[in-house]
């Protein structure tokens, strides 16, 4: 293309200069269209899809949420709390999330899911740190070891959850048969709630750990030798050299891990809802119903009345207290970890950098 | 063949840091049973009669034509091969168009001035800690409103693009082009697009092969979303119908486990050859990150 373009450029100038003229001003005019355009053109397929599937969702949602929606009838008015608030016909702006704040199932999801929450996220870091830490050593087989505890991560969090269903039975699945033979009670660990929450938190681990251990591995990987070096010249054994120099050392990392097990760990649904059989959501009296199932229980099933503008209202409370513990979180890592202080303000400047 | 004290102590200056003793190896293997015994049991429980699942006597009466007549039975009651098909077509095409959009997004922030791009950047990065499940509810009125409630298009488009994919893109194209290649480009008269595709895209790859790994396994993976706006439609991928093996009253937890097996083998198998894809992804996100 470009050489027929020079070739009658060629036959232009022969014929007439201001035609040429004209053609090379045309052409600098569309490159510099093309420098300018590209970029924006390049980031759209982005900006499109997010428009259609994240932007336009999260604005209509605030919207259903203050609506009487039913997923036949659609739209039908203002949003109404019904008989749980009083009035049973009164309608609000925030009837939907009135309504869902006198739902003691509510509450009692909420609940278990910062138990789950809590019982997966704390172990699971630990154990990440400590089998990182092992991993960050001469070792043989590297790869090996390293694709072994990422196993898990293809295994899909419903089918582990299953399997785990299995693991846990309250009649000899494995566990209780471990334990009878070791002489300990046998454990109902579906109808027990702490007992399921550790079942649940259980699954997540095997999902996580290894994943989350490989990530605090890199971060590892990043820290200076000499640290150690010193540390170990002043007689520091290893574990001392764990507590006292990596685990500062890991903190963006780490909170990096944390904020991301809390935004993914209070939204959880496959688990809890694999680990019972299909008859029940949550156990047989909600000891495992997640805030994410009562959402979808409130909206989508339709035996129970549903309503998506309830669901809604469940999904930005959800939301806010997602961003909340975020904060929090982030203050509590950023607080914990900062060993010496000169440590942190450089991370500070660093972070204020970016 | 042992090491001097003065080998040891220059391997331990120069190398990558401590000597693992057995201690380590043993600690090791124990991590390594706990993340495949799961695996296995599912092999187990799927290898026995329903009346010989529970208890440690159980381990002794697998037999192999079990665990074939329930793998027969799952076969085709999760009529596999199209369920297969679906996953791999919907996992298959995310995995491109994600890597697709964002080596493209991904190239103009990293290597192309235009006016906005910081601000433009920082919103993708920000839209990462929007929960999913603030927009499911409008989601799903919206793929019904469209007529695609219980296809498989519903699935896969919300799939389509990532912030995640973005930023990655961005970072790794970032460090490893080069001004001096787009520059050349330039100058021998490619435009904007061909210098992508000549240019940007080649250096893209190694990035863009761990990017199309992830999103197909995460795809895959996918139970919440494909449920909900599947509805009826519960056989057509592959994690939604092995949940339709269980029953409301009674479930035959050695068929499911067949089910299971026959979900998750698929992705092991894929493990089994990209799995230091993965790991080399996962450690090369956090170092950046």
């Amino acid at each position: 293309m470009k050489g027929t373009f020079v070739a009658r450029n060629e036959a232009a100038t022969r014929v007439q200069t201001s035609d040429l003229d004209a053609r090379l001003q045309r052409r600098a005019k569309w490159s510099r269209l093309d420098i300018r355009l590209s970029p924006y053109l390049y980031i759209s397929p982005f900006y499109i899809v997010f428009a259609i599937v994240g932007l336009f969702p999260l604005l209509y949602t605030a919207y259903i949420a203050t609506r009487k929606w039913n997923s036949i009838a659609g739209d039908t008015g203002t949003a109404i709390c019904g008989a749980t608030c009083g009035d049973a016909n009164a309608t609000s702006w925030f009837g939907n999330f009135d309504w869902v704040l006198h739902q003691p199932d509510f509450w009692v999801a909420l609940r278990n899911t910062f138990a789950i929450f809590l019982i997966s996220t704390v172990p699971q870091i630990i154990a990440a740190i400590l089998i990182a830490h092992v991993l960050d050593s001469n070792l043989r087989a590297k790869t090996f070891w390293r694709m072994g505890v990422l196993l898990p991560y293809v295994v899909a969090p419903m089918a582990a959850a299953i399997i785990f269903s299995q693991v846990f039975s309250d009649n000899m699945g494995i566990i209780n048969s471990l334990f009878n033979a070791v002489g300990l009670p046998k454990v109902a660990w579906h109808a027990n709630p702490l007992a399921s929450w550790i079942a649940i938190a259980s699954i997540v681990d095997f999902r996580w750990t290894g994943y989350n251990t490989l990530i605090l591995l890199a971060a590892m990987q990043a820290i200076p030798h000499e640290l150690n070096e010193a540390a170990e010249v002043d007689g520091a054994g290893r574990w001392r050299q764990l507590v006292s120099i990596t685990i500062p050392q890991l903190r963006p990392t780490l909170i990096f891990v944390i904020i991301t097990s809390t935004i993914g760990g209070l939204q959880i649904f496959d688990e809890p809802q694999m680990f019972s059989s299909a008859g029940s959501y949550g156990g047989s009296s909600q000891q495992f119903l997640t805030v994410t199932q009562f959402l979808w229980r409130t909206g989508f099933v339709s035996t129970n009345n549903s309503n998506m503008g309830r669901a809604a209202a469940v999904a930005w409370i959800l939301f806010l207290i997602i961003v909340a513990m975020a904060v929090v979180n982030f203050l509590l890592t950023s607080r914990i970890s900062s060993g010496d202080a000169r440590a942190s303000r450089r991370a500070q400047k660093k972070g204020g950098a970016r | 063949m042992s090491p001097t004290t003065t080998r040891r102590r220059t391997s331990r200056l120069t190398s990558e840091g401590r000597r693992a003793g057995g201690g380590s190896y043993a600690f090791l293997v124990i991590i390594l049973l706990m993340s495949v015994f799961p695996l296995l049991y599912a092999v187990q429980i799927a290898s026995v009669t329903t009346d010989n699942m529970y208890g440690l006597g159980s381990f002794g009466k697998a037999q192999l034509s079990i665990l074939a007549e329930n793998l027969r039975k799952a076969f085709s009651e999760l009529d596999f091969w199209r369920a297969l098909l679906n996953t791999v077509l919907v996992s298959g095409i995310c995995a491109i168009a994600v890597v697709f959009f964002s080596t493209l997004a991904g190239y103009a922030f990293a290597k192309l001035r235009f006016r906005g791009r910081g601000p433009l950047f920082l919103f993708i990065i920000g839209t990462m800690a929007i929960p999913t499940q603030l927009s499911v509810v409008p989601l799903y009125i919206l793929m019904s409103k469209l007529g695609l409630y219980g296809k498989l298009p519903a699935v896969a488009l919300p799939g389509l693009v990532t912030a995640f994919g973005v930023f990655w893109m961005t970072q790794y194209l970032e460090q490893s082009l080069p001004y001096e290649l787009i520059e050349a480009a330039r100058v021998d008269g490619c435009s904007m697009i061909s210098t992508f595709f000549h240019v940007a895209l080649p250096a893209a790859r190694p990035a863009a092969a761990m990017l199309a790994l992830f999103t197909f396994v995460s795809q895959w993976t996918q139970y919440y979303w494909p449920f909900l706006i599947l509805g009826t439609n519960n056989k057509a991928l592959l994690t939604v119908a092995a949940a339709t093996l269980r029953g409301g009253h009674f479930t035959d937890y050695t068929l499911i486990m067949a089910g299971v097996m026959l979900t998750a083998f698929p992705l092991i198998l894929l493990f089994f050859f990209a799995g230091k894809q993965l790991v080399a992804g996962i450690m090369a996100g956090a170092v950046k990150g």
